[in-house]
């Protein structure tokens, strides 16, 4: 019996010598390339993403493109796929190439929640080719988890969506994220001053959270706000997002009698709450903001949902005609849907902004290789300034938040800005503020 | 009994041992928990209504919403109960059945809203609709019974429970595969909007349908199994599966029926939720499985009368208990805290009867 068995260990071992070796071989054969341009890949911090002669740039896209939020992931995923298309110049099926490198998209689920982040931004720092993330799609996925992991490792992480105000917060901040959307901050300030303004008029308000940090932050927004424009606030709870029995915590609210409340939750909570509101407060007014605009939240909630405010990026009116002219056509066409929610532009200048970096930063070898180093690459992307997007204008800021400027409208259901709303909604209310604005 | 084999030490700690400890322990945790409730409760009704207490109108509406969601946990309850009283088994794919019946009957009530029917013949369209969901909640029990635990019959008993937590989340997948992960939006027929006021106490149409029908099938429930032969046999393979075959009863046969009226409940309740939140979603079954696993569990599983009783008092206890105890400690949201709060009260009643309120007194092992 012993014999065989040493011999087995002994293979495994020579086995795993023989992968060792292997795996050195290539590290070493990576590395060598990259001394041409000013920067040394052997030892530069995080060092370089090496990208074969005839292979493509690896970015990976962490959204959530399953489960019940699952439009707000796959919205940036087309747009993401329409600026890699739009490279060449052209909206026109075949993608543009960035240094002469074709690039490849690698699609993680992020599932919209912590545990989802964790495992796609695990699986993006383990692959050694992958040169960005963009992503996550929720903040809960990002905030201490992707951008914890992803920093560690030196990988940008490029969000369009994630809007909680701790992910660019001194202290918070990780040094490898950034996004192109909004922080809540100026979204809970515009929906503070809404509801204190002539509008609603209010004086008191009420709020509900649920347990992600996207809800949780834009209340706390909305409440530091609203409370320093000299209005009162009346209650606050927090629900959690799968329940369905609204009705004990909206009659706890429903004692203070507030004139506004303010519910900043997902569509399927959110809805509930809509309909179990117009039951116990009638009186009240009810502001969403856009983790609730969505066509399934006006049909479900059916009449209860006529004259709910809903607060999101006001794209119409901060888009250019190239926004308005050519991406939102070419969306049409390529997914044969109108946008299925408001971030696929901020993933595509994402998108744009990443590779025109990689562009700027990528040394290009002899063979036609490629040696991305990735201080660089993240430097790059937080050295945007005055960056002309679809959007808006992008400078990033040195905690990460590249969109500065920020136009929130506010629309009045069913004239949400989503299909089966009215897809060219205006506004009823509509600010810009920019980060030093607002509290 | 006598002596202890450590000699003389022993001998000096026989009166320590003596002591009834297990005892004095409950003695003085029952002590601390009615002082922890007591003040709790006391602070929350002292509570002036600016600093968050609760009129009493709000404590109107905590109850009467109890016990209506009560009465649909109550009602998913007896489905686990049954099951575990003739099986043995935690059907953990039950909160399923019942998501299956709402769902199936969505797309009927959707039809009928549409078309007009639910609000022309409100009563008609919805016992149709009733009936359907039934018909996918029936149908859904058998099937898991027939596929997936009837070829483990006669596993171990951990057999059967992996199966059904294995045979729960292929259901949810079924039901996301074919219809999406997006909310439904279910119709409410006209006759059931706006409430009415009894004994001075208001009380809206639907919490008023709910209370109704869950009482009137469980007393349904109940005369069956006391009064009928089927019950009969039904109560007999409960006692001893074995022996009843042997008198000439079909197990296999009892055991199906057992998990027909499981389902026959679970699709009634699932249409009764549905009314109550006018919303369907593949996720539904979940969080209300879990709620009457625990009313089973805390009224003592495997008595019919201990899951109506748990059932009722899960849903007063989710609804009352954390702004009555837990307002008066200062906690901050205390709903969102709610399903936590229930499952200490669980703990806490099994370790008094570790049977459940109804149940046997004797521990089961689960």
């Amino acid at each position: 019996m012993r014999n065989p068995r040493w011999l087995a260990v002994a293979a495994l071992l020579g086995a795993l010598s023989l992968v060792a070796a292997a795996c050195a071989e290539d590290e070493g054969g990576g590395g060598g390339g990259g001394g041409g341009g000013g920067v040394d890949c052997n030892t530069v911090e995080f060092g370089c993403v090496e990208v074969g002669p005839d292979d493509p740039i690896n970015i990976g896209v962490a959204q959530v493109i399953s489960g019940a939020d699952a439009t707000l992931g796959q919205d940036q995923v087309n747009g993401i796929e329409l600026a890699v298309d739009h490279r060449d110049g052209a909206f026109d099926g075949t993608d543009g190439t960035v240094l002469d490198h074709a690039v490849e998209l690698t699609v993680e689920d992020d599932g919209c929640s912590a545990e989802g982040g964790q495992a796609a931004a695990t699986a993006f720092a383990a692959d050694t080719s992958v040169v960005a993330v963009i992503g996550t799609s929720c903040s809960s996925g990002a905030l201490g988890v992707a951008d914890t992991i992803l920093s560690d490792k030196g990988i940008l992480l490029f969000s369009a969506s994630n809007t909680n105000p701790a992910l660019t917060a001194e202290g918070t901040h990780q040094p490898f994220y950034a996004r192109t959307a909004h922080n809540d901050r100026i979204q809970g300030a515009i929906v503070a001053e809404f509801s204190l303004g002539k509008d609603v008029g209010a004086k008191t308000a009420a709020t509900i959270a649920d347990e992600s940090p996207y809800t949780q932050g834009l209340v706390a927004a909305f409440e530091q706000n609203f409370e320093a424009g000299g209005g009162t606030l009346t209650g606050s709870e927090q629900v959690n997002s799968e329940d369905t029995d609204f009705k004990a915590p909206l009659r706890s609210l429903a004692e203070g009698n507030p004139d506004v409340l303010y519910f900043p939750i997902f569509v399927a909570a959110c809805t509930l709450v809509i309909k179990q509101a117009a039951e116990i407060m009638p009186d009240a007014t009810l502001i969403v903001s856009d983790g609730c605009l969505s066509s399934d939240t006006l049909k479900n909630a059916g009449a209860d949902a006529k004259g709910v405010y809903g607060s999101s990026p006001d794209i119409a009116a901060s888009a250019n005609p190239f926004y308005l002219d050519e991406l939102v056509p070419a969306y049409r066409e390529a997914f044969n849907s109108a946008p299925l929610s408001v971030f696929h532009s901020h993933a595509y200048d994402a998108a744009n902004i990443l590779m025109d970096a990689i562009e700027a930063v990528a040394i290009e070898n002899d063979d036609g290789s490629l040696s991305i180093p990735r201080q660089a690459l993240r430097d790059e992307v937080f050295a945007t300034k005055d960056y002309e997007g679809s959007t808006g204008t992008f400078t990033c800021t040195e905690l990460g938040d590249c969109a500065t400027d920020v136009t929130i409208g506010i629309f009045l259901a069913p004239g949400w800005p989503v299909e089966g709303g009215s897809p060219n909604a205006e506004a009823v209310y509509s600010d810009t503020k920019s980060l030093d604005d607002v509290l | 009994m006598g002596t202890s084999p450590a000699g003389v030490a022993g001998v000096q700690m026989r009166g320590f041992e003596r002591l009834p400890w297990r005892r004095i322990i409950l003695v003085v945790l029952g002590i601390a928990i009615v002082l922890v409730v007591g003040i709790g409760a006391w602070k929350t009704l002292a509570l002036p209504a600016a600093e968050g207490g609760y009129s009493a109108a709000a404590w109107r509406d905590f109850v009467v919403e109890g016990v209506s969601q009560g009465g649909i946990f109550a009602m998913i309850a007896l489905g686990y109960s049954l099951v575990y009283g003739i099986l043995r088994m935690i059907n953990f794919a039950h909160g399923e059945v019942f998501m299956a019946g709402a769902f199936g009957s969505y797309f009927f009530a959707d039809a009928y809203a549409g078309s007009g029917f639910l609000n022309r013949s409100p009563v008609i369209a919805l016992l149709i609709i009733t009936g359907v969901a039934i018909a996918v909640s029936v149908g859904t029990a058998a099937l898991l019974e027939r596929l997936a635990y009837r070829p483990l019959r006669h596993a171990p008993r951990l057999v059967p429970l992996i199966t059904a937590i294995g045979a729960s989340l292929f259901l949810q997948n079924v039901f996301r595969g074919f219809f999406g992960p997006q909310p439904y939006g279910y119709p409410k027929p006209q006759l059931l909007t706006g409430g009415t006021t009894i004994l001075s106490v208001p009380i809206t149409r639907v919490q008023l349908l709910v209370i109704v029908v869950a009482v009137l099938s469980m007393v349904a429930l109940q005369l069956f199994v006391a009064r009928t032969t089927t019950g009969r046999s039904m109560r007999a393979v409960a006692q001893d599966s074995e022996i009843a075959s042997l008198m000439g009863i079909n197990v296999d046969r009892v055991i199906v029926i057992t998990f027909v009226i499981g389902g026959i409940l679970a699709g009634i309740a699932g249409v009764l939720f549905s009314l109550t939140f006018g919303q369907v979603q593949f996720t539904m079954g979940f969080r209300p499985g879990i709620a009457a696993f625990t009313a089973a569990v805390l009224g003592g599983i495997g008595s019919i009368s201990g899951a109506a009783l748990g059932g009722f008092l899960i849903g007063l206890l989710r609804a009352v208990g954390p702004p009555l105890i837990l307002t008066g400690y200062g906690i901050p949201s205390v709903f969102s805290i709610r399903d936590a709060f229930v499952f200490l009260v669980l703990v806490l009643v099994l370790v008094f009867r570790p049977g459940g309120l109804l149940g046997s007194g004797e521990a089961e092992k689960v």
